[in-house]
């Protein structure tokens, strides 16, 4: 008989507004433990929520780049439950009213993978666990979240996979989000049964807080199998809550179905209902940049690069923005991309820079370089200048005088060519003996004479024909 | 009538006392009575002498002062203060001082307000005769046997009784109007979202709103004008311009129209009944145009009340755990267990009662048959009582059904003890303005009050309407203990 997964996710994904859903409190990763928080966000008697719109106005760009529908009408909830780093005891969350509706993201095979909803709501604090003490440190409490929830659409791993990288990469496009898994601003909660054809899907298992996307794979699969295993023997799945154990790479009963907590939502009385008007959502639309697939789409078709050098480049939406500035340019799409994949990759030694497209010098300053490459430059030399100038902060014209790369040919290449072969008796007579790959040495010995501005192919010819001689 | 204020501002800056000597005065009220009333749960002397200094030297200097400036007041004690212990008379928060002061403080404060003390209060406004707070319960200036109604009973004896000139209570579903009318003051509830809820420990959100208790309509005129205002920190709090309603509070009230709610006054007890009725004899006379009607849907409002106030209260009251400020148990071996047991030991039974009764009606599979069902039915009673309002000003009705009952009678009958707030809470529930204004006494001498409602920001009317009432019946002010509290400025 076979087997197939039936998989639904729930992510959240801390948005990077400059301060927090209901105070002023910056938004911050890594600063000392309880010093972004205040009164508002710690939950302090008589304190009120006050609904910050650059969180609405961020979770709706979210919302419309994987194409829902903005609700004209939504509302906050709050989902009472009672835990040390959630200090009101209640989360300020969305239940039936959530702000977005209905959208997809489409995956490369043209499965299109259904959003049931997005909503937005308040990160709790952080629990420490030190010397057998408990601790808490409330600067992540009322960082503003969206839980992004799909329909139970997927069918693989690997689909699962896709999605998430797509849907992290269009949150970063669009610039509401880090996603960035370590820091917990990207987390991913997987809701999984089993179906067999032609029957209804079995109990659902929900896998929380998964930290990794190759967690989530390995989570997924052997939760699967799990599954699968259980049925063939006859046994009934238990509805429940279950988290993955890296270590063993397993999943662990967390909470049972009868441990489920109630969380008596009901709706905030503290915070109006949010409005949003069309014009809103009309200017909001208009802020968002291209997305990656027809970002991807328009590379292949108007500047003829490769799909597999697209999809590379907008990885890093910053350096696929930088690329573009170097095209406008060097009107050389195919030229310039080479140079940022082979070149400025390089130099940019952390995801961070990467993310950050922290280069230092313009795009203009780059674009030089694949100007001059048309001839003026050997291509042996490309790698040579952009290291220094990444690495200097200078242009072309600062650090190198054009001549400087000007070709040694003709009777000056001769008379070079003529000494080294002298020079080097040895290599000359192995040579001469049948030993074919001793002219690798000679050719690297003119080389290094013109300091790499000779043809190599040329200089190997050269040599081949006077030792015939 | 004339209020305290203007008369007290007027001897201030005229010279004929320091706002030191008249602090000292109240200070030495507290010192005298509060030992038997128990008006109050802390007495910041120090701060108020501080204040009251300040104001003097304002007017040594020959500034000019507002009219707040050197008058002695007091807080109920859910309203922060900076640095001064608010507890909401409950053991959970018996050691809590605030790091903010509420938006109604900050107000009061930059008017040059004198703070003597937090009055006390049923344990976190959860009550109706303030019995139920940690520090004991208030007795009635009138007769030390009987409540003070509640929950903002403290500031009620504290005004009656010349141990603060004004006070600011909070008003959930009659909070500061019943203890008004049990102890023969005036007391104001605004309309909701016309006073920032901002720094007040909250019960029910949607129902509490901050008001006034003061001796006299114009003194509540005058605090609600400066706590009346647009406040972006609270959501809910409106940014409409206010009316000024101490200006022109003189004025005829020929042609308002007053509706009778006559299914409120139907089964009144007779000296109710007529203290009522005479009331609204001396409002015709005055010029008003009374009228009778019933407005459907009323015998709802307790059961609504109780359902969405509790499920708000379990939500608002589940932060006190131990965790960060207030009591914490002694022993325990686990988180989970620490928080239990402060709980346990931190709440007294009424709270606990409605958190229960909260959690009960917000459960999975309940929700729909009580709160949603109870929020249905809020609207409909905000419709019915919208049309009365399309045929008349002001809603008039006694504050409560019953005067001062005494100590204990109703806290084993909970449902007998809501009752007691029958009259007021409509005006919670539809969010609109009402206030009690003393209108009389029963046979034993306890003060009756009579309510009158209007529509939202509808208080200038209100307390104009109650100033020409108050005006016109001055023989009717008794003050409690043939004026042993008082004494002459």
């Amino acid at each position: 008989m076979k087997y197939e997964p039936v998989i639904g996710l729930e992510t959240h994904i801390e948005l990077k507004t400059s301060s927090k859903i209901f105070c002023s409190c910056p938004v911050s990763f890594g600063q000392k433990t309880n010093t972004s928080c205040c009164p508002i966000c710690t939950g302090m008697p008589g304190t009120l929520p006050k609904l910050n719109q650059a969180v609405v106005d961020y979770a709706i760009m979210a919302g419309l780049a994987v194409n829902c529908k903005v609700s004209k009408v939504s509302r906050m909830d709050r989902k009472n439950y009672v835990y040390p780093d959630l200090c009101k005891a209640y989360q300020i969350s969305q239940y039936d009213m959530p702000l977005l509706k209905s959208g997809h993201i489409t995956l490369s095979d043209g499965h299109a993978i259904r959003i049931k909803r997005i909503h937005i709501e308040e990160d709790a604090g952080k629990l420490i666990h030190e010397n057998n003490e408990l601790l808490i440190d409330y600067n992540r409490g009322g960082v503003p979240l969206i839980e992004v929830v799909t329909e139970p659409d997927f069918c693989t791993s690997s689909e699962v996979k896709e999605y998430l990288e797509t849907l992290r990469l269009i949150m970063k496009t669009i610039d509401v989000s880090d996603c960035k898994m370590q820091e917990a601003s990207l987390r991913c909660d997987v809701n999984l049964s089993v179906k067999v054809p032609g029957e209804n899907p079995g109990s659902r298992v929900e896998i929380k807080n998964v930290n990794s996307f190759a967690y989530i794979v390995k989570a997924i699969e052997y939760e699967f199998l799990r599954q699968v295993n259980l049925i063939e023997k006859g046994q009934k799945i238990k509805q429940e809550t279950r988290r993955f154990n890296a270590q063993t790479g397993k999943t662990e009963t967390m909470r049972s179905k009868e441990e489920t907590q109630d969380y008596r939502y009901f709706p905030e009385p503290d915070l109006p209902y949010i409005y949003v008007s069309d014009e809103r959502i009309a200017s909001l639309a208009e802020k968002l940049p291209e997305l990656p697939q027809s970002r991807i789409k328009r590379y292949v078709e108007e500047m003829k690069v490769r799909q597999k050098d697209a999809e590379e480049i907008i990885k890093y939406p910053k350096l696929a923005d930088y690329f573009e500035e170097i095209v406008k340019i060097s009107k050389n799409p195919k030229l310039s991309l080479s140079l940022m994949l082979n070149h400025v990759y390089r130099n940019l030694l952390t995801e961070e820079e990467k993310e950050g497209a922290k280069i230092s010098v313009t795009p203009f300053d780059l674009a030089q370089v694949v100007l001059l490459q048309d001839g003026s430059i050997p291509a042996s030399f490309v790698k040579t200048v952009v290291d220094r100038m990444l690495k200097e902060g200078k242009s072309f014209e600062e650090l190198f005088d054009i001549s400087d790369f000007q070709k040694v040919s003709g009777d000056d290449l001769l008379e070079i060519v003529k000494n080294v072969i002298d020079e080097n008796p040895k290599a000359a007579s192995d040579y001469k003996g049948g030993k074919e790959k001793s002219i690798k040495a000679l050719i690297g010995l003119v080389m290094r004479k013109t300091s790499g501005k000779a043809d190599a192919k040329l200089v190997s010819e050269l040599l081949k024909e006077r030792l015939q001689k | 009538m004339k209020g305290k204020i203007v008369r007290l501002h007027e001897k201030l800056i005229n010279g004929e006392i320091t706002s030191l000597e008249l602090t000292s005065k109240y200070l030495e009220n507290i010192r005298k009575f509060d030992s038997e009333i128990n008006s109050y749960i802390t007495v910041t002397q120090e701060e108020a002498f501080k204040a009251a200094k300040a104001t003097d030297e304002k007017i040594a200097k020959g500034e000019k002062v507002p009219l707040l400036s050197g008058i002695p007041m007091s807080f109920k004690d859910n309203l922060s203060t900076k640095g001064i212990l608010t507890t909401c008379a409950s053991k959970i928060l018996s050691n809590y001082i605030p790091v903010y002061d509420a938006f109604v403080v900050e107000k009061l404060y930059e008017q040059g307000a004198v703070l003597l003390g937090k009055n006390n209060m049923d344990e976190f406004s959860m009550g109706s005769s303030c019995e139920t707070g940690y520090y004991g319960r208030t007795k009635n200036p009138y007769n030390y046997e009987r409540v003070t109604g509640g929950s903002s009973g403290g500031g009620a004896a504290a005004v009656a009784t010349d141990m603060a000139v004004y006070s600011l209570g909070s008003d959930s579903g009659g909070s500061v109007r019943q203890p008004a009318s049990f102890c023969g003051v005036v007391g104001l509830k605004p309309t909701y979202g016309a006073v920032s809820r901002n720094g007040m420990i909250a019960f029910a959100s949607s129902f509490d709103q901050i008001g006034v208790l003061a001796t006299t309509v114009e003194d509540t005129a005058i605090v609600f004008d400066t706590i009346s205002a647009y406040d972006a920190i609270d959501a809910t709090c409106s940014g409409k311009k206010r009316d000024k309603c101490f200006e022109d509070i003189n004025r005829d009230i020929k042609g308002v129209k007053i509706g009778i709610i006559k299914n409120l006054t139907r089964e009144l007890s007779g000296e109710i009944s007529k203290s009522i009725k005479d009331s609204c004899e001396s409002l015709k006379s005055l010029g008003a145009d009374i009228t009778e009607l019933r407005i459907d849907n009323l015998d709802l409002a307790m059961p609504v009340y109780c359902i969405l106030t509790c499920a708000e209260a379990s939500s608002n009251l589940a932060r006190y755990d131990g965790v960060r400020y207030g009591y914490r148990t002694k022993d325990y071996e686990s988180i989970d267990e620490m928080i239990r047991k402060t709980r346990s030991e931190g709440f007294g039974s009424e709270v606990k009662q409605r958190i229960m009764m909260g959690n009960y009606v917000l459960g999975a599979g309940r929700y729909e048959n009580y709160y949603k069902k109870a929020m249905s039915i809020r609207q409909l009673i905000k419709k019915s009582v919208d049309e009365a309002f399309e045929k008349v000003d002001v809603l008039l009705s006694p504050t409560s059904i019953v005067t001062a009952f005494k100590e204990e009678e109703k806290l084993k009958d909970p449902i007998d003890m809501y009752l007691s707030d029958l009259c007021t809470v409509t005006a919670n529930i539809c969010g609109y303005p009402a206030l009690s204004v003393p209108c009389g006494f029963d046979n034993s001498g306890l003060p009756v009050g009579l309510q009158l409602m209007g529509r939202n920001f509808s208080e200038k009317l209100l307390l104009n309407v109650a100033y020409k009432f108050e005006d016109a019946n001055q023989i009717i002010y008794k003050k409690p203990k043939g004026g042993a509290y008082s004494f002459e400025i």
